[in-house]
């Protein structure tokens, strides 16, 4: 998280905060800096302010403290429409009595643009979201998807140099989400357009963005690109809340360099790396994704052993669900590859892992 | 595979579907019939049978027919023009001394009086006298009358004497039907109906604005105001609509008279010298002035639940694409209300063109409408043919322009909530 102004910030919030009912705060103290032509999306369950956040940035909510810049340019007190900021909408807020082509060319009528540049403007549009063929049909007659493509085009036909959507694929099904998202991504790289997408859906955004800000509660927990933010979360919240992971409580009784020695409540020890731990004596939740567990068939001085409840067969892998030192929650996944080791239900194993991939976190 | 297509599609128990299917589809309308007729049976009974009775005596009158019957034939083959002769006479004396009799030459005379006006006595008082006349009749009557030698009379009740008559729509649109059957315009004094009808179109077009223009704005705050305070406007709203319509016309009349509150607070402003008060009331002004305010809510109600379902996403997505307040409003949110517009205008339309009471209490006389007319030869004139004719033609104006109305904006674009 950077704080103060950034030279090559092309969106910035400053000590953002929004309260709507002047008792609580639904955004804490944002600060964040968004680099031109970047895809940043904001994650986060559902009430953590990411709408608001957006809203703010479009200019259709006032923040309560604090300042939000566009291209190096206080925006607080400019109106939503002379912002030039491209929406897309949850429900996509297509206008149902106009026409695509209507809808599509109203960006540009109300900017003023002679007939002829409003219709091949209008026509490129449509064709980058492969839609040409459907400009004279109402929004009603459109499937969901197309509707989608529909107000993806509308909000880059009048040329934005920054785009917001907020879950524009939320009603969509699994199959056209995923399509979509590729979709949107390659515009994204071809029109260089900043965008910032709001999604709860974790998957969605590993898949598409430059950056993640995992929001919670108003404060964002961490902002890093895909691979950091699954590969080292900085803290329990981030870790649990992007992709699966196991998680162990423990009490830190030794912290050595980076590596911090934690006993279960059984008594038994492990190594992890002190990442986000209060210090010794302190409680910790250790964070393990399951596809980093191996299972040795011997002891080793790091392993632990655990017992098999429960196996799933899903045919690329299987799933283990462990009893260890009393988590009965810890999740293995065993790839089926020739030679996997095989266990029984009910059958002591020895797990073990790199050092790196248990990390030591804060407890929530 | 082709002639599976063409062989009809057989149910599990070898019947065909087609077959089936119409008779579960025949219960079913069965059931939904059963359950609406009770309702249905009460309508026609109550509702539709005496509109239709009533709307016939429109152009169906068969008092002179079945009281003077003698008179009615002999005039049926008389051309209207030549002289009555002796037969006439005679047969009119036997109808007058049969109606003294059983006491109807009353009615006989006022339905004659309708087509010659002044002719009522005529026959009121020939008839006390016809017992005693003898042939010839003609002289008779002459002499107790000489009005009788008119011809107008003689028109009069041929006129009188049809049973299937256009006469009461011809007058009811200021045309009177001649002897001869011909139909000409009423005089000019006489023209009032059209004169009528045409105003009272227009009190219910400017009332339909004014209820647009006052409740549109309301309407969009209730759609667009958090619940809390939206409910209670919607109670202040509501709360007239509550209230019985002749407690809410008398309020005008305090409100609007000469020494009424407004006034008063006009002269104690200064707007007006005390001498000269506005006249609000009991002219065309209070009708529209209290009218508007009555049917209010039947513009404000519709246009709420239309907005109601128009999303804020709307306006927004018109401002982040560039529009003004002015332009969001006008060329996105405006034409998503237009259902409602259709369906608020065109019910304060049709409730304001047959209103009644509130004209009649503060209309005066210029701010009276058609069906103060309408009631007027109801109750008090008692020419239920002309009220039956006049309420017709407000029918049928109301019927075209509710087809007007679909041509220009659509019935299906109209929404109710
Ligand atoms: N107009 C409003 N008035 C009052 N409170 C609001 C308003 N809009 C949002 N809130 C509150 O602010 C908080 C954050 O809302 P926001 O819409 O930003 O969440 P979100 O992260 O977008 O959630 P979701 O994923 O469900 O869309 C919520 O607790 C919500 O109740
Ligand atoms: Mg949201």
């Amino acid at each position: 998280m950077t704080s103060g102004p950034n030279v090559d910030a092309f969106v910035e919030f400053e000590r953002v905060q929004k309260s709507y009912d002047g008792e609580s705060l639904v955004v804490k103290d944002l600060n964040l800096s968004i680099g031109k032509g970047e895809f940043l999306t904001m994650l986060g369950p559902s009430g953590s302010g990411k709408t608001t956040c957006l809203m703010m940035l479009a200019g259709f909510e006032t923040a309560t403290h604090g300042e939000i810049r566009l291209n190096g340019r206080g925006i607080n007190n400019i109106p939503p429409h002379k912002r030039g900021i491209g929406m897309v909408f949850q429900n996509y807020a297509l206008f149902p009595h106009m026409s695509v082509n209507e809808n599509l060319a109203f960006p540009l009528q109300v900017r003023g643009l002679s007939k002829s540049e409003t219709e091949s403007k209008v026509k490129r549009a449509l064709d980058m979201v492969q839609m040409g063929a459907f400009g004279n049909r109402r929004p009603a007659q459109l499937s969901g998807g197309q509707q989608q493509r529909i107000a993806v085009a509308r909000a880059l036909v009048f040329d934005p140099e920054l785009v917001l959507m907020d879950e524009p694929l939320g009603a969509l099904d699994k199959q056209l989400r995923e399509q979509m998202q590729y979709e949107i991504k390659h515009i994204h790289e071809n029109l260089g357009v900043t965008v910032v997408y709001v999604t709860h859906d974790q998957s969605e955004a590993l898949t598409m963005s430059d950056r993640i800000a995992v929001f919670n509660d108003g404060v964002i927990q961490q902002l890093a690109d895909p691979e950091t933010l699954y590969e080292r979360p900085d803290n329990s919240f981030c870790a649990q809340f992007i992709g699966e992971n196991n998680k162990l409580g423990g009490k830190v009784i030794a912290i050595d360099g980076d590596t911090a020695t934690v006993e279960f409540d059984d008594g038994a020890t492990c190594k992890a790396l002190a990442c986000n731990c209060e210090g010794v004596g302190e409680r910790s939740l250790l964070s393990i994704r399951p596809e980093r567990v191996k299972i040795e068939s011997s002891q080793t001085p790091d392993s632990v052993s655990a017992r098999v409840l429960e196996l799933i067969y899903l045919g690329d892998h299987i799933r283990c669900r462990m009893d260890v030192h009393g988590h009965n929650g810890f999740i293995v996944k065993v790839p089926n590859s020739a030679g996997h080791a095989q266990m029984n239900v009910g059958e002591t194993v020895n797990l073990t892992w790199e050092r790196e991939d248990c990390r030591a976190l804060d407890v929530i | 595979m082709s002639d599976t297509h063409n062989a009809p599609v057989i149910a599990a128990d070898g019947t065909p579907l087609k077959a089936r299917l119409a008779r579960a589809l025949f219960r079913r309308k069965l059931d939904a019939f059963l359950l609406v007729s009770p309702l249905l049976v009460f309508l026609l009974v109550f509702f539709l049978a005496p509109i239709g009775w009533f709307l016939s005596k429109g152009f169906h009158d068969d008092l002179f027919s079945t009281e003077m019957p003698n008179t009615s034939a002999v005039l049926a083959d008389w051309d209207g023009t030549t002289e009555p002769t002796e037969a006439h006479y005679a047969a009119l004396v036997t109808d007058l001394v049969e109606t003294r009799k059983t006491r109807t030459i009353g009615k006989v005379a006022t339905r004659v009086n309708r087509e010659l006006s002044g002719s009522r006595s005529l026959f009121t008082s020939t008839a006390r006298k016809a017992a005693k006349m003898e042939a010839p009749f003609k002289d008779a009557l002459i002499k107790t009358k000489k009005d009788w030698g008119e011809i107008a009379v003689w028109q009069a009740m041929k006129a009188a004497s049809r049973t299937f008559t256009i006469g009461y729509y011809a007058n009811a649109l200021d045309r009177r039907q001649l002897a001869d059957g011909s139909v000409v315009a009423q005089p000019e004094e006489r023209r009032i109906h059209v004169k009528l009808l045409i105003r009272t179109l227009e009190i219910s077009f400017q009332v339909t604005l004014y209820c647009l223009l006052l409740g549109y704005p309301i309407a969009y705050l209730l759609a667009t105001l958090p619940n809390r305070t939206s409910n209670l406007l919607m109670i202040l709203v509501l709360l007239p609509f509550w209230t019985s319509i002749l407690v809410r016309t008398t309020a005008w009349i305090a409100m609007l008279q000469s020494q009424g509150v407004l006034n008063d607070v006009f002269v104690f402003l200064g707007v007006t010298p005390d001498e000269a008060r506005f006249s609000l009331i009991y002219n065309k002004l209070g009708t529209l002035i209290a009218m508007t305010h009555i049917l209010l809510p039947f513009m404000v109600l519709p246009l709420y639940s239309v907005m109601k379902g128009i999303p804020p996403s709307y306006v927004r997505a018109a401002k982040s694409l560039g529009a003004t307040n002015w332009t969001a409003f006008w060329r996105v949110y405006a034409p998503q209300t237009v259902p409602g517009i259709g369906a608020g205008a065109i019910l304060v339309f049709i409730v304001a063109i047959g209103y009644y009471i509130t004209p009649a209490l503060v209309g005066g006389q210029d701010g009276q409408m058609i069906s103060n007319f309408i009631d007027f030869h109801m109750r008090r004139s008692l020419n239920w043919n002309l009220a039956a004719a006049l309420g017709t033609v407000l029918l049928l104006v109301v019927l075209t322009l509710y087809w007007v109305y679909d041509r220009v904006v659509g019935i299906d674009n109209m929404k109710l909530g």
